[in-house]
């Protein structure tokens, strides 16, 4: 890590071990936490999506249809069964894998964005599923009683612990992705965001690299949804359309999907925005989301992070010269 | 030999699935109509669909337009949505990669489908047939006059779209652009105004379909998704860029659709279409009716 990096991780951690009790301080920033925790579990989904779209530059469009796999998985297998909430969650991920494998291989050998549309027509077919599988999923109405986590032995109730929870999680796969990025496999796929052609021809397997990105966004995404049934316990339809792939998408547009840095502002501020901030607009909730998406694609698609990031060095650093571009 | 046509159940599907089928094949037809000149695929060709039937219903009943003329003004106003998108949006992230212009089109797509919750509310909104006459029985089949009205408008722009780019002039101008938009340039053609012109006529023949269908399936704010995706799924199984295999494509998929509605389960009958989408995206991307080599040049 650079210093720079290692800076900001260690303020993230220190920020997220007090935010609980300054939260606590205060009776109306309180629910903050609850909004944290809920960020949490979105960031999981995004940090893998902006692997998938910033580095293989591929779009999902069905983030949401994994995040439901993930919780209806986890809701099926401990509310009817009875396993094991970690072993539910297991099982799910290793369900959303195996699916992603299917739908992603064929989609990515095509060239182009043909994965954009498969992922789209399958999202909105695991939606039609969850809707009709009544017996299995409760359909509109919903599916409840879902049991909470315990991990070692102690059950984890209470804000709090939840936050720690999702946040270790959250942390634990942002080291990872990183790492990933800065190893061989994180050289190719930039190889590939470069050059497609160029990768290929150098012997990147550029289509093999894709699918496991995407295999891997998936997982996270599945493993998001079952920390999300464990914690609401009742699950609908509605948490996991098209317009909850598409606000994944916003999330990962608006931090920037160049940088794992982009995936946690971008998610964090946007599901404040969408919990508290835009209660006021109620119904043009969705206008929001359409205004902010088309502005940022088309006047700061580098998205926030980069953005503020480059304004602060051209405001320290006024006078520029280009032969100091290479340091 | 005729009885087993005689008021049988699955002729009545048939004749339902006909009809939403010819839907779907217009709506393939604004894909192929953009993709044919940019190479773009446009997320927000299916709330077209749905602008076209709601400003029908503007134009009719706010404006007490007789309904002819309310159903032209609708796909007026849409052509000029889809040349605002073009002159306003697309053009400003022309030089963007493929992954931004699919961002942008889907955020456009979500403008119009708040713009028009905002506008018309949650509730459907129904226009009157085309034309007086009830509906009659053939067969034994009940037939709506308005089935005849979608097949018969399908038919027409189909035929008009082919005539349009084989032989005239402006249609093998815009075709240029998507073949090579320099190679078009240093010969003379307006790139940019074929553009503009594709991206109006592709939201007009949406608008199109939006407005025919009205009166039979009824219209709301968020039917545009998935109408769109099942075009989608017409215009890649039609194979992408060809008119009439949007045609076949689209009513094979809507009597696939409408005969599952009725033997197997309503409930999955919007699955259908894309599962057949999806089988077509991975065994045979280039569609029914395209070469595969025609598919390997492509670069969508």
């Amino acid at each position: 890590m650079t210093y720079r990096e290692k800076t900001g991780f260690f303020a993230l951690t220190i920020f997220l071990a007090v935010f609980p009790w300054i939260a606590g301080m205060s009776r109306s920033f309180g629910h903050y936490i609850d909004v944290m925790i809920f960020a949490g579990i979105f960031c999981l989904v995004t940090l893998g999506l902006s692997l998938l779209m910033g580095f293989a530059g591929q779009i999902s469009l069905a983030q949401a249809a994994f995040f439901g796999i993930g919780a209806y998985g986890s809701g099926i297998l401990t509310g009817h069964f009875h396993w094991n909430p970690w072993a539910a969650l297991l099982t799910s991920a290793v369900t959303a894998a195996a699916v992603a494998w299917i739908v992603g291989v064929p989609a990515l050998r095509l060239k182009g964005h043909y994965l954009a549309m498969a992922t789209l027509g399958f999202g909105v077919i695991v939606h039609i599923v969850m809707n009709e599988e009544v017996d299995w999923t409760g359909g509109p109405s919903g599916l409840g009683g879902i049991p909470g986590m315990s991990l070692a032995g102690r059950k984890i109730s209470g804000d709090a612990a939840w936050f720690y929870l999702i946040w270790a999680f959250v942390l634990a796969v942002f080291l990872f992705s990183r790492h990933v990025l800065h190893s061989r496999i994180g050289r190719a796929l930039r190889a590939i965001h470069d050059d497609e052609k160029a990768a290929e021809a150098m012997g990147v397997p550029v289509s093999t690299l894709k699918v496991q990105v995407f295999v891997y966004s998936a997982v996270l995404a599945s493993v998001a949804g079952s920390l999300y049934a464990h914690y609401v316990s009742f699950l609908s339809p509605g948490s996991f359309d098209l317009m909850w792939s598409v606000r994944f998408v916003l999330m990962v547009v608006v931090g920037g999907m160049q940088s794992l840095w982009g995936a946690l502002v971008g998610t964090v501020l946007l599901t404040f925005i969408g919990n508290e901030w835009l209660q006021v607009f109620a119904d043009f909730e969705i206008l929001v989301y359409g205004g902010i998406l088309l502005v940022m694609a088309l006047f700061v698609p580098q998205g926030l992070v980069v953005w503020l990031d480059a304004l602060v060095r051209s405001k320290a650093r006024p006078v520029s010269t280009p032969s100091d571009g290479g340091s | 030999m005729a009885d087993i046509f005689h008021g049988a159940a699955w002729l009545q599907y048939a004749l339902g699935g006909l009809t939403i089928g010819a839907i779907y094949a217009l709506v393939a037809l604004g894909y192929n109509i953009i993709y044919n000149v940019t190479e773009i695929i446009n997320f927000a060709q299916g709330e077209f669909v749905m602008l076209g039937g709601l400003f029908g219903v503007f134009y009719y009943q706010t404006c007490g337009l007789p309904l002819g003329a309310a159903v032209l003004c609708a796909v007026a106003t849409v052509g000029l949505t889809g040349l605002l998108l073009e002159r306003y949006v697309i053009r400003r992230a022309r030089h963007a990669t493929v992954l931004s212009m699919i961002i942008v089109t889907i955020a456009f797509s979500i403008l119009l489908k708040g713009g028009a919750m905002l506008a018309w509310g949650k509730d459907p909104y129904r226009l009157p047939a085309f034309s007086r006459a009830g509906a009659f029985l053939w067969q034994g089949v009940a037939v709506q006059p308005q089935a005849l009205w979608v097949l018969g408008i399908s038919a027409v722009v189909v035929g008009v779209l082919t005539v349009f780019f084989r032989t005239s002039f402006y249609g093998k101008a815009m075709l240029a652009c998507a073949d090579n938009a320099d190679a078009a340039r240093l010969v003379g053609i307006p790139v940019r105004t074929m553009v503009l012109l594709s991206f109006g006529l592709s939201a007009a023949v949406g608008a199109v379909a939006g407005v025919a269908i009205c009166p039979i399936t009824l219209m709301e704010y968020d039917r545009g998704a998935l109408l769109g995706l099942k075009g989608f799924g017409a215009a890649v199984l039609g194979g992408l860029g060809q008119f009439y295999g949007a045609l076949v494509a689209g009513i094979v998929l809507g009597l696939a659709e409408s005969l599952c509605a009725g033997y197997v389960s309503s409930g999955y009958k919007d699955a259908v279409a894309l599962v057949l989408l999806m089988l077509a995206l991975f065994f045979k991307p280039e569609g029914l009716f395209g070469s595969k080599e025609a598919a390997g040049l492509k670069r969508f």
